[in-house]
């Protein structure tokens, strides 16, 4: 190769030492540890916001046409405004920034082992495009006419055509947020992947790679490869908000169905998009709390391929009753309940990996587990939904809503806890309260159960999405149903009420808590190496690896880990 | 099980059900299988005092067999829930079986418009009979339905008979169902289709021949008061927030006053 | 080659430099875009749609001409990075130019065509086909200026004696500008399947 395509590959570390002003440290960083904090601290202010949304529809749900304390009034185009946000910014605006691009960032340059991101300018403009795709989705909800309520899927005509959306703007500016919020997650998931490609630790095999790094950089090529017809999509949904063509109107010649084809092809590989970052994570605190090596690596990996590859063809299965042909249902019928398949042996590792461990409590680990047994319920319960004969009665009812909330909320809140928890001490050097941390998991495991398990019964009995009254329903009216629906309600209530000792805890121990020491989980990966918070650059001198990330109560050593740079002896 | 929640009041709504139910049974035994050793790990092996964990690395065969073969079984079910699954939609979506008579169902924002094909059983002809928001249907006929949309998406959905299908402007699909208990049941909007989109229910009537032909008379003789209104001023077992909310405004009052 | 930025970015654990390796994903995700835009035409095409017919009346010599420059522009681009591997910098940002030249002349004949589209009623609102051509060629028109602006920037960065990896990057995607429209200029002037 010639000179001008090569690199000098001497790596010597320079020192950066000279201090950077506050602009350049915290507002404009090139950091990927400060960079992924603006994520976090972004996804978890979208968060907030989210969590108000539901509370405001719960209680409107619950009490209905009374005025919510804290919110207000809310009427239908309110309610379709609320619910439609809530979940476009839980799932884009927190779940995607917070597991994806925020720990992404913070821990795979930490967890390979070296001392950035390999475009750190790259990264600094995909979070600056997010958040301006953040902004953009905020002003949304302030224009003439409100903001957009025609659900997260955003279905044509509904969201193409002003007369029938009667939120002309809001549409446009909705679908605008999430198309540059494509555009920097497609920025941000190439640097991820080009550096755990390339910028490795010397001695890290691809197999060394711990599968918190494998599953996210797994989730982004699954993002890049799905998102494609989805933004293509936009694009001409776009042009039919605000040229005028028809590429989704009949009257024109265009199909409806065609976007949902396109929103699902990307929708469902979505799913796993944000499952696989916290399946890692969660993969790396069980073992360091069991003190065990990960049950079958290599299987966990190949489970995960598996299950993205398969993840591309059952999209369908949102459509059963779509107007598609019922011929072409029972093609993706199969391809829906195969993806247990490589889903329930993912699984079985990851509890076989508990078998004999010696599994301390801690937050982080609670939450692990509290993961696994909630996504447990979402997971069966989406077989279902699967069986077309079965969505024909739930497809769009509360069955529906338990079922995903079984999945994402376990995946966005309970991973976000988690993977917060589990590298607090490294990212703020200070130790997090135990007993308000346990108090808070509690708060909000149990609420949540209480909260989900009713909405269960409420889809059995046939109460569909999106409706804001019930009591307009004869048949959904029954006083017992409602009181379930008020038991959902006042659970939520309770649970947004723990919040708060999540909020005290973390700031009172981020200034005032223990000092962290490196490592104080004592667990294997090359983040704990390194001082806590970890300094400008990372590593002293960059480490070399000599072993997997899993080597936990090897035989015939005294301590139970082994790190994954510690050099062997002699 | 789910009659328990609400009627099966539908030729396929048992099938649905009976499908459910053995799907429970599966995944109510896998669940509780994987929940409780999950929990028994658990507590079998929280830390002790001097007690080291095992080192396990899940390569090889004498330790993949303990999550391998309850894989094998997982496939074996699926394929059993997936070959139940195809017998049951084959019948309610994919086959038309032969009609007693004809309906077309029309979604617009945010009302429903039913044609009634009357006595000759042929829509487009000079007897059909057009109601808004209120259906009627003769018990044990089986109705094919045309569904057409004015506007945006819209879905038919009629919880006690376990039916549903989307509305897509520019298209008519064609379904079928036959009930099979009279009353009257909600029918929803299940299809998000804008501000309205929480109100635009309707009422569907199962009828007995003779009551059937009384209400049909009524509709063109112009006697007849829509059972939809009916159900919805009576709402005899809701609870008391209703009363309340009624007297402030109706819905449609909403409604106009945004036009 | 000064040593800029983190180390991370000078390592290359798969044999690949880090630029190229990230040109290629950014690719796999614009075939994406792309391949999805083209499948939804090809789709409405075969289901018959009323105005398909109207690629008829594009014109096929003016489409014809286009991708001749744009191949041509792809071997000025080539020649760019040969030259730049050989260190000779006057001529590397002699071609670089040479192909932002091809590209002008491109959207020079691309406008020309719009125009006289526009000009016998044949806006993007008429049909479905003109909807999808004019989606289709705008949005690659775009990728082109995007290319000619980063191009330009490169052309003076070579001058000042740095980044001259990125002769080759640019190289790659322009390659890849090409391509599509290779796909596009078949699906829209010619096709009548």
């Amino acid at each position: 190769m010639s000179q001008a395509t090569t690199a000098v590959q001497k790596e010597q570390h320079s020192e950066h030492h000279q201090e950077l002003s506050f602009l350049y440290k915290y507002i404009l960083p090139l950091d990927h540890k400060i960079i992924g904090m603006q994520y976090i601290f972004t996804g978890l202010i979208m968060a907030v916001i989210g969590g108000y949304f539901a509370y405001a529809f719960r209680m409107q749900l619950a009490f209905p046409g009374e005025i919510v304390p804290l919110y207000g009034l809310v009427g239908p185009g309110e309610y379709n405004m609320l619910v439609t946000n809530h979940g476009t910014i839980m799932i884009f605006w927190v779940a995607m920034p917070v597991l994806i691009a925020g720990f992404g960032n913070y821990i795979i340059p930490l967890m390979i082992g070296c001392d950035d991101m390999v475009f750190p300018r790259l990264n600094r403009l995909s979070y600056q495009i997010f958040l301006a795709s953040a902004l953009v989705l905020i002003l949304s909800f302030f224009v003439k006419g409100g903001g957009f309520g025609g659900a997260w899927t955003a279905y044509p005509p509904l969201s193409s055509v002003a007369e029938y959306s009667l939120t002309d703007w809001g549409s446009s500016l909705w679908l605008l947020a999430v198309a540059l919020e494509f555009v920097s997650f497609l920025l941000g998931g190439i640097n991820f992947i080009t550096t755990t490609m390339n910028s490795r630790a010397p001695g890290m095999k691809m197999m060394d790679i711990p599968i918190a790094v494998w599953f996210i950089v797994i989730a982004v090529i699954l993002f890049m490869a799905s998102v494609g017809p989805l933004i293509a999509g936009a694009v001409m949904l776009f042009m039919d908000q605000r040229i005028g063509t028809s590429f989704f109107l009949p009257s024109g010649g265009g199909d409806p169905l065609l976007w949902q084809h396109l929103f699902w092809f990307f929708g469902h590989p979505e799913v796993y998009v944000v499952l696989l970052p916290t399946m890692g994570i969660v993969a790396d605190i069980i073992t360091v709390f069991a003190r065990k090596k990960l049950f079958g690596y290599r299987t966990v990996l190949y489970t995960a391929f598996a299950t993205g590859g398969l993840s591309f063809v059952v999209w369908a299965h949102h459509q059963f009753i779509a107007g598609i042909d019922p011929r072409m249902a029972n093609v993706f019928v199969v391809t829906t309940v195969l993806i247990s398949i490589p889903l329930a042996e993912m699984m079985f590792c990851y509890i076989a990996t508990l078998y004999g461990g010696s599994i301390q409590f801690t937050t982080p680990m609670l939450w692990g587990l509290g993961f696994l047994a909630a996504f447990l319920i979402g997971g069966v319960t989406g077989i279902y939904l699967g069986a077309s004969a079965i969505d024909v009665y739930f497809h769009d009812s509360y069955f529906v809503i338990a079922h995903f909330h079984y999945t994402f909320f376990p995946i966005t809140i309970i991973g976000m806890f988690a993977a917060l928890t589990y590298w607090f001490p490294k990212m703020f050097g200070r130790m997090m309260n135990e007993t308000l941390g346990k108090i808070h998991f509690w708060g909000t495991f149990i609420p949540f159960n209480c909260l989900f398990l009713p909405l269960f019964l409420l889809g059995l009995a046939g109460q569909n999405r999106r409706v804001y009254n019930f009591l307009n329903y004869p048949d959904l009216a029954r006083q017992e149903l409602h009181d379930l629906r008020v038991f959902a309600t006042m659970s939520l209530v309770v649970m947004l009420l723990f919040q708060f000792v999540f909020i005290y805890n973390f700031f009172v121990s981020m200034f005032f808590g223990k000092k962290a020491p490196n490592n104080p989980w004592e667990a294997n990966s090359l983040e704990w190496s390194i001082p806590s918070p970890p300094p400008h650059g990372n590593f002293k001198t960059l480490p070399s690896v000599y072993r997997g990330p899993y080597e936990y109560s090897v035989p015939g050593r005294e301590s139970d880990y082994w790190p994954q740079n510690e050099p062997p002896k002699k | 099980m789910i009659e328990f929640f609400i009627e099966n009041a539908s030729s396929f709504a048992s099938d649905i059900d009976n499908l459910f139910e053995v799907v429970t049974w599966i995944i109510g035994f896998w669940f509780f299988v994987t929940f409780g050793t999950f929990v028994y790990l658990l507590i079998r092996f929280r830390r002790k005092k001097g007690v080291k964990a095992q080192y396990v690395a899940g390569e090889k065969h004498s330790e993949t067999k303990w999550t391998h073969y309850p894989h094998y079984a997982v496939i074996a079910f699926d394929v059993a829930i997936i070959a139940l699954n195809i017998f049951v939609w084959v019948d309610i979506k994919q086959t038309l079986p032969p009609r007693d008579n004809m309906i077309r169902v029309i979604g617009q924002q945010w009302s429903w418009t039913f044609v009634h094909a009357g006595p000759d059983g042929e829509l487009d002809t000079s007897d059909d009979i057009a109601t808004a928001n209120d259906l009627h249907v003769k018990v044990d006929n089986t109705y094919h339905f045309e569904l057409q949309s004015r506007d945006v998406l819209h879905n038919f959905s009629v919880p006690a008979f376990r039916l549903r299908q989307d509305a897509v402007p520019g298209r008519t699909i064609n379904g079928w169902f036959k009930p099979t208990k009279t009353g009257t049941y909600d029918l929803q909007c299940a299809e998000m289709c804008g501000y309205g989109h929480g109100i635009m229910g309707a009422a569907i009537t199962v009828h007995t021949e003779a009551n059937f032909n009384e209400t049909m008379d009524q509709i063109k003789k112009g006697t007849y008061e829509s059972h939809y209104q009916k159900r919805r001023g009576t709402k005899t077992e809701a609870p008391s927030k209703i009363s309340k909310e009624n007297s402030k405004s109706t819905f449609t009052d909403v409604l106009a006053s945004i036009f | 080659m000064s040593m800029q930025g983190p180390i991370a970015t000078h390592r290359q654990a798969t044999g690949i430099p880090t630029g190229r390796l990230a040109v290629w994903w950014l690719l796999a995700s614009e075939i994406f875009i792309f391949g999805g835009l083209v499948l939804c035409f090809v789709l409405f095409k075969l289901n018959g749609t009323p105005g398909f017919e109207d690629a008829s009346l594009t014109s096929v010599a003016a489409g014809a001409i286009n991708t001749f420059v744009l191949l041509t522009s792809s071997l000025t681009v080539v020649l760019a990075h040969a030259a730049i591997e050989e260190g000779n910098v006057e001529k590397s940002f002699k071609y670089i130019w040479y192909t932002v030249g091809f590209g002008f002349v491109f959207l020079g004949i691309k406008t020309y065509e719009y125009t006289g589209k526009i000009i016998h009623g044949h806006i993007i609102t008429e049909n479905l086909f003109w909807s999808f051509y004019y989606t289709m060629t705008g949005l690659h028109a775009l990728h082109v200026i995007g290319g000619m602006i980063i191009m330009a920037i490169i052309s003076f960065d070579i001058k000042k004696g740095y980044n001259f990896q990125r002769v080759e990057l640019i190289g790659i995607y322009w390659h890849f500008v090409d391509l599509v429209w290779i796909f596009l200029f078949p699906l829209l002037y010619i096709a009548n399947f």
